[in-house]
């Protein structure tokens, strides 16, 4: 039993509201980096970026990529996962305010591996979070900057973000566990 | 992935790709001011070389460190006196030591297998060449070598024409490459002189000639193996000189390659044997490439093996 | 068993060389009587319903290790081994440290058999001195000795050099003497580990081609028809060989062939493993060689089972393949192999069974009390197996002090119930008779 809360135009409007809410914050795109984490969080970035560009009618801000495979802290658990791409968008990330991108915030961990993996690649001036979908439930002190929507759930339900670059669809849906 | 890296045969052909797809996101790893990943931290690796190879021994040991792995280094020549209790008694002390992962290197073919199979330890364990049985990482980063210059550096190697030359029957680089090629789709000439070709070698996956000249041109990448000149001594060969007049790469026969392909040589070379000055350092050499993709093949074998949870 | 003075035993039932039941009266030390419903008061009854009996089994090459490599296996270790097998006699191989190339060590070794008591020990003389393959040793010597050698051998090495076989085959006639030749060109099997084929290119393990034995099997039974002398053949381990021999044979040449246990039952594809207890001189071969040798067996070409018993101790088998030793063990599960190799798939009856490893053997080795018939007066040599019980290979049960056997964990026969040598039991229950 699967319900969807948000369909395409609603995810437009929460990543077109998320880069004015980045550049009100962030005074602008100067020396602004986007960073999706894998897989669904790159496209998400770069829709964020381009939305930007078309806001400030500029350059879209460069963007990035930042695999968090080998920093899980339940690295140990599964049998060895294939990595995924890191790319450090040309200048890196150095003095840059970075913005992570996710599709679902959760337990947190996610991020705590994927701040580890960013202090690897440079040291930031900042980093900050955004998400298209809070579902609760943190395990860590994280909490998201930029967030699309709250949809709280139960442990119970499982939330799928799907995007129309690999999945050929942008949609969210809360379903429950098998 | 099986728990142990013994023979090429081992992976599959996923498993090949996996292990290519992920040394190419490691490669990134070298480039960094801070070249290390925290993902073998409190892992123990030990490099059992019980055949001198300093070359090899470094790209495991740099490999492992890149990613955070304790490193132990343990060189035993296996002696004739201590022969077999070298290997049973070394093993027993690694596994009291809390070994994780296991390269070896041995004289004698089988003996990664042994150390595997015999219930002595219970770590994963890396073939780093046994005798003239297998050498797998060296066919990954060949294979990885190739993908990156003839494929656009993904997938796999379907189409791909190598032309294996040398030493055949004496060359665990060439038993591991032809079973990596073949599971990846390539196309796989072997080149040598009868005596230098291992029996039964037309029931491998691949094609045979004893005459060089006539694959050049149909060969996207040439893989020269060393040839030792004490061979000579037991008669496989009459003379080097004719050995490297029929089966020598010089300018001459480099020429006769189509434009994109490239040469390629495991390491050590005899210069002015198998291959001259001339072509080792010239435009198609992709040599000195293979030694550093070997760090990152190596990293993506003992991450794969090590990184996750111990596979049953 | 009140009464019984425990020197006389009553076999009851047992079909001998698988004909029909008989009670056989074993006293002082010979078959007192056959018969049917026999009685004998103060004799042991031993119920040999449902079972074979056979003359004690012979074999013709086994390696005691005694003297030098005790830590192997010793006479007494070897003997109870052998004796467990079914086992009456044995002839223990002169590659001992040192070698058994002078009548001093031979009559040691026998020497020691004696006072095991568990089997005949038959000493086999060393041919050349030292087994270096360049001077003859006292052949003559050994013959007249306590031991009375009539099998003389390198075996371990080949006596490659062609005018010192010859002249070995030629000298040994003298005292109704046979050279029993391992057949193995050294310059075509320098440094080999497994047979030569497609296995040992893909494995990386040198090659021990078929043709270096051939080779060697084709000029000796050449050399023995030219100088009219008697031959044995070793451990005949390929198709080629086994052929050769049926050849020579048909010329009349005076040649005998044994093949092992191991080569009746294993092949090369074991080598896969890597581990050394397959490892063993002539190689394990491909499944047509071992067909072939099953059907030389059967037809007679090949005309006995030789163990070629290898014992090596733990480190020099626990180990890469290309540093362990050659060798495997084999005198328990002779027999076994035998009655599932040969007997169960039809190639031989017990009347071939006890040709092959009793009375062939013995006559070949010149040994007049063993492979005799089962008949009254007759030396009470004999062995009672029973066909059809099985159990899984235990090394760790072994008499024997190795534990380098290649059967480990295979469902085998079980089959020895009891030895007797010279009317006094060896093995009763399957279990080995305490004599202190």
């Amino acid at each position: 039993m699967a319900t969807r809360v948000l369909d395409q135009s609603d995810i437009s409007r929460a990543l077109s509201r998320i880069a004015h809410e980045i550049l009100e914050r962030e005074k602008g795109a100067a020396n602004l980096v986007l960073m999706g984490i894998p897989s669904r969080g790159v496209p998400l970035a770069h829709r964020i970026a381009e939305r930007i560009g078309a806001i400030e009618q500029g350059a879209a801000p460069p963007v990035g990529s930042v695999d968090i495979t080998m920093f899980r802290d339940d690295l140990r658990m599964r049998p060895a996962r294939p990595l995924a791409r890191t790319e450090v968008p040309p200048g890196g990330i150095d003095g840059r305010t970075v913005v992570l991108v996710d599709d679902v915030l959760f337990s947190g961990r996610s991020i705590r591996a994927a701040l580890d993996a960013l202090s690897e690649i440079g040291r930031p001036r900042a980093v900050r979070l955004a998400v298209l979908v809070d579902r609760g439930h943190r395990e860590l002190p994280i909490r998201a900057d930029y967030v699309g929507k709250n949809v709280p759930t139960s442990l119970r339900e499982t939330v799928r973000v799907r995007v129309v670059d690999s999945d050929g669809v942008d949609e969210v849906v809360i379903g429950e566990d098998a | 992935m099986k728990r142990h890296l013994l023979s090429a045969a081992d992976l599959s052909h996923d498993d090949a790709v996996l292990v290519l797809d992920t040394a190419r996101e490691l490669a990134a790893v070298s480039d960094r001011a801070v070249k290390k990943l925290p993902t073998l931290r409190g892992r123990t690796v030990v490099n059992l070389f019980f055949e001198d190879s300093t070359r090899t021994r470094i790209s495991f040991e740099a490999a492992a460190k890149r990613l955070s792995a304790d490193v132990i280094n343990f060189s035993a020549k296996g002696s004739s006196v201590s022969k077999g209790e070298s290997l049973k008694d070394t093993a027993m002390t690694l596994q009291a030591m809390g070994a994780d992962g296991v390269v070896i290197r041995h004289s004698a073919s089988g003996a990664p297998h042994r150390l595997a199979t015999a219930g002595w330890i219970g770590a994963a364990v890396v073939n780093a060449g046994d005798g003239t049985h297998e050498h797998p990482t060296q066919a990954l980063l060949d294979a990885y070598t190739m993908r990156h210059h003839l494929a656009g550096g993904s997938g796999d190697l379907a189409g791909a024409r190598v032309t294996i030359v040398g030493d055949v029957l004496h060359s665990r680089v060439a038993r591991s490459n032809v079973l990596l090629l073949d599971t990846l789709g390539a196309h796989v000439t072997l080149v040598a002189p009868p005596t230098l070709l291992p029996v039964g070698v037309e029931t491998w996956p691949c094609e045979v000639s004893y005459d060089l000249d006539a694959p050049l041109p149909h060969t996207d990448a040439l893989m020269m193996l060393r040839v030792q000149r004490e061979r000579m001594s037991a008669a496989y060969f009459p003379s080097e000189r004719e050995y490297s007049r029929r089966y020598g790469l010089d300018a001459r026969r480099s020429a006769l390659l189509p434009t994109d392909a490239i040469v390629m040589h495991p390491g050590p070379m005899n210069r002015g044997m198998e291959i001259t000055a001339e072509v080792a350092d010239g435009p198609r050499s992709v040599i000195v490439e293979q030694v550093t993709n070997g760090v990152s093949i190596r990293m993506a074998v003992l991450y794969l093996l090590l990184g996750g949870a111990e596979t049953a | 068993m009140t009464g019984t003075d425990g020197t006389q035993f009553l076999i009851t039932g047992a079909r001998p060389l698988g004909d029909d039941p008989a009670d056989v009266l074993v006293a002082d030390g010979r078959i007192a009587q056959i018969g049917t419903s026999l009685q004998a008061d103060r004799a042991t009854v031993v119920d040999g319903d449902g079972l074979i009996l056979l003359p004690g089994l012979v074999d013709l090459h086994t390696h005691l290790r005694e003297p030098g490599r005790e830590d192997a296996e010793t006479v007494a270790t070897g003997s109870a081994a052998a004796a467990r097998g079914g086992f009456t006699a044995v002839h223990a191989m002169a590659n001992t440290e040192p070698v058994a190339d002078t009548a001093g060590v031979v009559e040691q070794v026998w020497h020691l058999g004696q006072q095991t008591g568990l089997v005949d020990v038959f000493p086999v003389g060393a041919v050349t001195v030292g087994l270096g393959g360049e001077r003859l040793a006292e052949l003559g010597a050994m013959a007249d000795s306590a031991a009375a050698v009539r099998v003389f051998s390198d075996d371990g090495r080949c006596v490659s050099d062609a005018v010192l076989m010859r002249r070995a085959l030629e000298y040994v006639k003298a005292f109704d003497g046979v050279i029993a030749q391992h057949s193995q060109e050294p310059r075509l099997t320098e440094g080999a580990q497994m047979n030569e084929g497609t296995l040992s290119g893909r494995l990386g393990l040198r090659g021990w081609p078929a043709v270096a034995e051939e080779a060697i099997v084709a000029r000796d039974v050449l050399l023995a028809e030219h100088v009219g002398s008697r031959l044995h053949v070793c451990h005949v381990s390929t198709a080629g060989s086994v052929a050769i021999i049926r050849w020579a044979k048909s010329r009349g040449i005076d040649v005998t062939a044994e093949a092992t246990p191991h080569h009746l039952l294993l092949s090369e594809d074991l080598a896969e493993t890597y581990d050394p207890v397959f490892k063993v001189n002539p190689p394990l071969r491909r499944r047509a060689d071992v067909q072939a040798l099953r059907a030389g067996l059967a037809d007679g070409t090949i005309d006995i089972v030789g163990t070629d018993h290898a014992p090596h101790p733990a480190e020099d088998k626990e180990c890469e393949w290309a540093a362990a030793a050659f060798g495997m063990i084999g005198l328990e599960q002779a027999l076994a192999v035998v009655i599932d190799t040969m007997v169960r798939t039809g190639l031989l009856d017990w009347a071939g069974v006890a040709d092959r490893m009793s009375i062939a053997p013995a006559r070949i080795g010149r040994r007049p009390g063993h492979g005799r018939p089962i008949a009254a007066g007759e030396p009470a040599n004999l062995v009672l197996v029973d066909p059809h019980a099985r159990r899984e290979v235990d090394p760790a049960r072994s008499a024997s002090k190795s534990r380098n056997n290649p059967y480990r964990g295979l469902d085998l026969p079980d089959p020895v119930v009891a030895t007797f040598l010279r009317g006094r039991p060896t093995v009763l229950d399957r279990r080995l008779v305490d004599h202190a």
